[in-house]
């Protein structure tokens, strides 16, 4: 069982007044705080292994790229991927999702295919591919929402006619509405007709087990920041012969076999996706990270977030000025998001922020959901494993203040 | 005074709940309209000249945060009976020490954005460019 006050001592940052109180921060969906253990590692790991990795012949070169390669790993078994030559670091997950849809899309689609997409993706998993099917002249369509904000699976195979179904590109958690796809479903449908499934799981990963083998996807992209580690750094999972036939995405140094005058050739898995110098420390901080999560338990967190966001549900519930956006609690992710009758949701978060609640407003980079949802933005309370109870009475005790001064 | 009151203190809060000049005029002698997609905030402004440009009627319509429908409010009050072309050059600055609070640079944009309006309004009435820092476009407001 997670111990959420316990661990909140490994977190400097509760120790911080906001307007004289110790904040209640709901906006782990955004980002996550720090634990020491992970500012630790990458203090340690400037401090005593720092290099730049696989040039040096040196000892601290070899520390440096035995950190990296080790973060690499642990990152590996984090997601049950079969090989480490698999795990592509990027600067977040959008820059994964990107990779995919340049070195994998511009050459892959063409007039007459379909790209899948759908209506609740974050701008990361959105954008990139409305761009590329419009270079490349394919079809952009998206899987719509029912009104509990779930996919509506049924609608699949209304895209048959349309054209070739190349790619489905799908978030694994919603970071607006928490709602869980089906991504081994999906990923089947897509093998079917011979499509590759992309999942976004920046939003799953810092809160659930995560087995790439039995989601049955192609590509996963997932960032440490959200995951209790540093900006900076990012991973793309790949299947190897899908990444061993790509065209690289960034050209340089690093992701070369031999360069000649008259031509290049790539490097080998990861290396090919990897120019220039890496995010090294944020790798080992990334890794480190994963180490903390596993000390803690994916499956503890995932159960103790959901009791969170099941107590949320229960207490918003009581306001009936509070509309609530999203699957029930038994379907859903930690994370909720609301809007107050008669406020907006920037005058909610700015009354909260006075309390020392810290929660997120706006569109949540999900502009074509907030349409479907019929709203211009939506406030979101997010938690995490070291979110507890009380934190969810302040919120509520601050969106009564809210409603009472401006509703 | 705990920050809460600061920043909505009374005045805008009245603004907020009985906006003063609501509804836009028809006829109108300049309107343009605006947003804030950050936030989503929405304002639109109407104005209605009368001798020496003065302006004689100013209506707005819009939706969004308190501040920036507080601050399009009291705007629409301070502007009333000055000339076209004073308006056009208003300093926001002044707008701003009428709201009399201190804003984050995310909430500035909210408080503005019924000046930016009104004053493209003004230009695109008057044929003269709107200044540089409100942005390039010709037809609708966007503060970015």
């Amino acid at each position: 069982m997670l111990d959420a006050h316990r661990l909140r001592a490994d977190f400097a940052v509760f120790d911080e007044l906001v307007n004289g109180k110790p904040v209640a921060f709901l906006d782990s969906a955004a980002s996550s705080q720090k634990p020491r253990q992970v500012l630790d590692a990458m203090r340690e790991f400037y401090e005593h292994s720092y290099a730049n990795v696989h040039r040096g012949v040196y000892q601290l070169a070899e520390r440096a790229t035995a950190g990296y390669e080790g973060a690499r790993q642990k990152i590996r078994a984090f997601i049950n991927a079969p090989e480490a030559r698999e795990i592509v670091f990027t600067r977040n997950a959008t820059e994964g999702i990107n990779l995919v849809a340049y070195a994998w899309g511009l050459v892959n689609l063409g007039p007459g295919d379909v790209v899948l997409v759908t209506e609740a993706e974050h701008h990361s998993n959105f954008v990139p591919w409305q761009y590329v099917a419009k270079r490349t002249g394919a079809d952009f369509r998206l899987i719509p929402l029912d009104e509990n904000g779930e996919l509506d699976l049924a609608a699949l195979d209304t895209f048959e006619g349309d054209g070739r179904v190349k790619v489905v590109a799908t978030t694994l958690v919603s970071n607006v509405l928490g709602t869980v796809n089906p991504i081994e479903h999906l990923s089947r449908w897509a093998h079917e007709r011979d499509a590759v499934i992309v999942v976004d799981a920046a939003q799953a990963a810092p809160h659930r087990r995560i087995d790439v083998q039995a989601l049955g996807c192609d590509f996963l992209a997932f960032c440490a920041h959200k995951m209790c580690g540093p900006s900076g750094a990012g991973a793309l999972w790949g299947r190897a012969e899908l990444l061993e036939a790509m065209e690289p995405f960034n050209l340089g140094g690093h992701m070369i076999r031999r360069v000649s005058f008259e031509e290049t050739t790539w490097g080998d898995l990861p290396h090919k996706f990897e120019a220039g110098t890496s995010p090294i420390a944020e790798a080992v901080g990334f890794g480190a990270a994963v180490d903390y999560l596993e000390a803690v338990g994916l499956e503890a967190i995932e159960q103790y977030e959901h009791e969170l966001v099941a107590y949320a549900l229960e207490r918003l519930a009581e306001l009936p000025w509070v509309d609530v956006y999203g699957p029930p609690a038994d379907r859903r992710a930690g994370l909720v998001s609301f809007n107050v009758e008669g406020v907006h949701p920037h005058d909610v978060a700015q009354v909260l922020d006075w309390e020392g609640v810290a929660i997120r407003a706006g569109h949540h980079c999900c502009q074509p959901l907030m349409r479907k949802l019929g709203v211009a933005a939506t406030n979101r309370a997010s938690f995490y494993l070291y979110s507890i109870p009380e934190e969810v009475d302040r919120l509520v005790d601050g969106l009564h203040k809210a409603k009472q001064s401006l509703g | 005074m705990s920050e809460f009151d600061q920043l909505y203190r009374e005045l805008i809060l009245d603004h907020y709940k009985n906006p003063r000049n609501h509804g836009l005029l028809d006829p109108a002698d300049a309107q343009a309209e605006g947003q804030n997609p950050l936030c989503g905030d929405e304002v639109s402004v109407s104005v209605r000249l009368g001798e020496g440009d003065v302006i004689e009627e100013v209506g707005f319509d819009g939706r969004g945060c308190a501040i920036s429908q507080a601050a399009t409010s009291m705007l629409s009050d301070l502007v009333k009976g000055r000339t076209a072309g004073e308006v056009a050059s208003m300093p926001k600055e002044e707008l701003l020490d009428e709201l009399g609070i201190p804003l984050t640079p995310v909430r500035l944009k909210c408080a503005i954005l019924g000046l930016g309006v009104l004053k493209l309004a003004l230009h695109k009435a008057r044929g003269t460019p709107l200044p540089e820092e409100w942005g390039t476009s010709a037809n609708e407001l966007v503060l970015e």
